[in-house]
């Protein structure tokens, strides 16, 4: 047995290697250096098909100018990567670990910093960081009320929003409460896609903060069960509401944003929700939305966040990890994500901050057709705490899934 | 000297072929038994609270308890209960009924033709397409709509996903009929159908009534362990069940799956509970079904008793044409549409095909598809040959056993296809996790490794054992010993059957998406995984290249052990 156990690590550590620590001492160039011919594994959320064209371009300019390999782990849900560097963690792997790079944020982010499992603080070691936006966008700094400390760098705003098919709606609703009469009088036409997918669980949010002005205030801080009850009444009297009149009469939901994006363009459904205000441009020039689709926004605000990108402390390779992470939050990358025709992720950069040429790159942008410029968006409200999410979830869980 | 040689190579000649013989069987303990029960044990302990890594240290019913708090669990055993003996039940009629009116005519063998290349396809593929199929804004729709016999918006209808579970009991129908029927044709072959036939209607009895009452009997036996497989895998299926399954609740499987997959790792308790539930539920559907064979053959045996004659039923001969072909139809159109997507631009609901085609998705997709196209066959084939090789092994081994130790090896290799993935596929990825294979090519071969070699070793048994032994007793008698007699003759006699045991076990590592997942911790993408991943949402246009690569290498794979060894045959007819 101990043979065959021998064998076994022996086999391991061919295949697996090991990665040289980064020092602190390290100068920018030193790490950029060590990183040349090294394998990043990015785990990252894999469900829509533009983003994936996005990363596999990044992966292209990494390897041309760095050399490193960057390799694309797939994702259905983040939350895999998080289990899998807990598992490894709890398995006494806390280096050589199997994650390098996490597209990251929200429960999933506090889930990894409050057990201590992310590398860092590291952003400021990211010669690009000092372009990002952490005045006026305080989502770059506050993730879902958790501050992020230097643990994750962001890589997109996003801001929730509403996806119309004008062809169908003359006058899309712009509020909750406009949701549930447009449901009442077109039944079976809308529906949102089933928690805990995170477009969702935003929409629970959303109403949430809507329905209950006071909640704003409550769900900044944890949660407190004995609060939990009383602030989510007015929500779960409006799904009650709502579902019979949903698609399917609210007994199945679409799976994922995706999921519900296809139901539009199927014309199964007439409005569909999203996390970025450009998506439904980016859709229609990629011939998955019909053309007749517009942005709406929500009339009173909606929930604002950031995405970001995280690194795990068991990492392989947490230096070339952080040369990826400064490449994508480069003006050329960044410029590159909005387009509307690539993806159209808003940027996280301050634009006053850039060069000349650099903001050139973000004016030359076409906006798209279907897309509202940011100061129509309406007000971006803050996530809740992350346990309020969680909770959120299970209730619905409890009430809907059964 | 010479004297001095003789009693050593007596002792080597007396001890070594005794490890030799034993070697297989050595080995398949090694590598397949013994993965597989530490794979169990590794579920079935955490289930009661015991896991090192987590801090779970003392037996504790605590995961149990929290298994029954989740939401919506009875439905969800119930769904698992349902879908299991539903599409056991449905494949098996249409299978059983086409055989009894059809067999022996033209039409059994063109219906078995074009059923036979959907055995390669995997799961996922033909869920995905039967997706596309039936919903409410489907190809079905869209070619009613086209014939002006549907207008307006699509209909609120769930014929996808629907909470009773119909459309994932069809979609598996479409794949469990093309199995059992192949398997039919196995068991057929070892019947003699035809003369029993003809006795039983001399006497008087209508066809199906002797099917009935003399073939099944005979047949059945040799069917039992395969539709018992059928019954475990689709109680218990997630990939296909992800796609058109319902999920308000989802089946348990699905919920175990989300369990062992959530960010807080103290829900792998209750996952593991969960898992040991299902099973629990595999175990109880064949029970079930296996009192349903003992009515069933009671009450056939009071019939026959009694000397019914049984009536020949045109409307049952035509159900049963109908069921088949129904089959074969929906599974074809449904590949067709995913390959149709993958040329289309744009296809909007209002017409029967596509608006306008385009080789873009193919050319954007392909570099990186390439990728997982490569993950897939390098899995494939390496988890195919070592199955292969163990199986030679194993069937070598036999020859010279009693037929007690074929009885081992089958049970050996047949019980972990009665066994749910999700029942030990944890215990497999913390074995892995605890020898450092984790993420790693070899863990993840062996881990596929693990679900081909039962089907390999199933597909060579028959033929190697059907090769007439004077071959190989009249190369003995001059003087080969049996390696040279395995490598010259055998092998190169028995090549079709090896190459398309080769084929059936790369189709099915193809195939696996669970034990990818869990062994190749999310580093290796493989087309299933891909197809899987993408089907959730996303483009139509892309899962459309995704499945059509994932129906293409299969269909190479038994193109090239077919087309390889065909023109062999040919020549060595011919006396080149």
């Amino acid at each position: 047995m101990t043979l065959l156990r021998r064998i076994l690590i022996a086999l391991a550590l061919a295949l697996v290697g090991f990665a040289p620590p980064v020092r602190a001492a390290d100068s920018w160039d030193d790490i950029v250096h060590a990183a040349q011919g090294k394998k990043v594994y990015w785990n990252a959320w894999a469900g829509d098909a533009s983003v994936n064209a996005y990363i596999a371009w990044a992966a292209d300019e990494v390897r041309r100018r760095f050399g490193i390999e960057l390799i694309h782990v797939k994702l259905g849900d983040t939350a895999e990567a998080v289990s899998r560097v807990l598992a490894e963690t709890a398995a006494g792997r806390k280096s050589g670990g199997s994650v390098d790079l996490i597209w990251i944020n929200g429960e999933n982010f506090a889930a990894l910093k409050q057990r201590g499992l992310l590398y860092g603080p590291f952003v400021d070691k990211l010669p690009n960081y000092r372009l990002v936006d952490v005045e006026t966008k305080l989502t770059n700094t506050l993730d879902a009320t958790v501050p992020t400390e230097g643990y994750e760098v962001p890589w997109g705003t996003a801001q929730f929003v509403m996806m119309a098919d004008e062809a169908r709606v003359a006058m899309p609703p712009d509020s909750i409460k406009g949701l549930l009469a447009y449901a009442q009088s077109h039944p079976g036409r809308l529906t949102y896609p089933q928690p805990p997918d995170f477009l969702g669980t935003t929409f629970l949010k959303q109403a949430l903060l809507e329905l209950n002005p006071d909640a704003a205030a409550i769900v900044q801080q944890p949660l407190e069960e004995d609060r939990f009850a009383a602030t989510t009444a007015p929500l779960w009297a409006y799904l009650d509401a709502l579902h019979p009149h949903l698609w399917r009469s609210g007994k199945s939901f679409p799976q994922s944003g995706p999921a519900a994006r296809q139901l539009l363009a199927d014309g199964e459904t007439d409005i569909a929700f999203s996390f970025n205000p450009a998506e439904a441009s980016a859709a229609i020039a990629q011939g998955l939305l019909p053309k007749t689709v517009r942005t709406v926004a929500f009339a009173g605000g909606s929930i604002g966040n950031s995405h970001f990108l995280a690194i795990p402390a068991n990492a392989s390779e947490p230096g070339a990890a952080m040369v990826v992470a400064n490449f994508l939050i480069s003006p050329e990358a960044q410029a590159k994500k909005q387009d509307p025709s690539v993806w159209g992720d808003f940027s996280v950069l301050a634009l006053d901050r850039l060069e000349s040429a650099d903001r050139q790159l973000f004016a030359s942008l076409p906006l798209g057709a279907a897309t509202l410029p940011p100061d129509r968006l309406g007000r971006a409200f803050p996530e809740p705490h992350p346990s309020w999410t969680v909770r959120l979830e299970q209730e619905w869980q409890r009430h809907y899934a059964r | 000297m010479a004297t001095a040689l003789r009693p050593l190579s007596r002792i080597s000649r007396g001890w070594r072929p005794r490890v030799l013989e034993h070697l297989a069987t050595l080995l398949l303990w090694l590598v397949f038994a013994t993965p597989v029960a530490i794979g169990v044990l590794g579920t079935v302990l955490p289930a009661f609270g015991i896991l090192p890594e987590l801090g779970g240290s003392s037996l504790s019913l605590q995961p149990w308890r929290q298994l029954f708090n989740v939401p919506g669990l009875p439905e969800a055993v119930l769904l698992s209960l349902t879908t299991g003996l539903g599409t056991t039940a449905i494949s098996f009629l249409i299978v059983i009924a086409f055989s009894a009116h059809w067999h022996g005519t033209r039409w059994f063998g063109r219906l078995r033709r074009l059923l036979s290349p959907l055995l390669s396809v995997p799961h996922v593929a033909i869920a995905i397409g039967f997706a596309f199929l039936i919903a409410p804004s489907g190809w079905i729709y869209r070619v009613l709509a086209a014939l002006g016999l549907a207008a307006g918006l699509p209909p609120d209808l769930s014929t996808v996903q629907d909470r009773h579970g119909l459309a994932l009991i069809l979609g598996l129908i479409l794949k469990e009929v093309p199995f059992l029927l192949l398997m039919m044709l196995v068991a057929l072959g070892q019947v003699r159908v035809g003369e029993s036939l003809t006795i039983a209607r001399a006497l008087g009895h209508s066809r199906s009534a002797a099917w009935q009452a003399i073939v099944l009997p005979q047949l059945y036996p040799q069917l039992r362990l395969p539709i018992y497989a059928v019954l475990a895998y689709s109680a218990s299926v997630v990939d296909v069940a992800l796609i058109l399954g319902p999920t308000t609740p989802p089946s348990l499987a699905v919920l175990v799956w989300r369990g062992f997959h959530d960010p807080d790792l103290n829900q792998i308790f209750w996952a593991s509970a969960g898992a040991c539930l299902q099973l629990l539920i595999a175990l109880f559907a064949i029970l079930l079904w296996r009192l349903g064979e003992l009515v069933a053959s009671a009450s056939g045996r009071r019939r026959i008793v009694a000397g019914w004659p049984g009536r020949p039923s045109r409307i049952a001969a035509s159900a049963a044409f109908a069921g088949a072909a129904l089959v074969v139809a929906a599974a074809m159109a449904g590949l067709a549409a995913t390959l149709l997507w993958s040329f289309t631009k744009s296809w909007t609901i209002g017409s029967a095909m596509p608006e306008a085609l385009t080789l873009a998705t193919w050319m954007q997709q392909l570099p990186v598809a390439l990728k997982a196209l490569t993950a897939t066959a390098v899995i494939g084939i390496s988890s195919a040959m070592a199955a292969l090789l163990l199986t030679i092994a194993l069937l070598e081994e036999e020859r010279r056993e009693s037929l007690k130790a074929r009885q081992r090896h089958y049970w050996l290799l047949y019980a972990p296809l009665l066994l749910p993935q999700i029942g030990f596929l944890f215990g497999i990825e913390t074995l892995l996790v605890r020898s450092d294979l984790d993420g790693t090519w070899s863990g993840l071969v062996w881990t596929h490794f693990l679900f081909v070699l039962p089907y390999v070793y199933l597909s060579l048994s028959e033929p190697w054992r059907a090769l007439d032994p004077r071959y190989e007793r009249t190369a003995r008698c001059l003087g080969r010993g049996p390696l040279a007699v395995l490598v010259t003759l055998k092998l190169p006699l028995l090549v079709r059957p090896i190459l398309v045991a080769l084929a059936l076990g790369f189709a099915v590592s193809v195939g696996q998406y669970l034990p990818t997942l869990f062994a190749g911790a999310g580093r290796f993408q493989t087309l299933t995984t891909e197809a899987v991943a993408l089907a959730a949402g996303g483009d139509r246009r892309v899962v459309g290249v995704y499945t059509a690569l994932q129906m293409f290498l299969p269909a190479l794979g038994f193109a090239l052990a077919l087309g390889l060894t065909r023109r062999r045959f040919q020549r060595s007819e011919a006396g080149v």
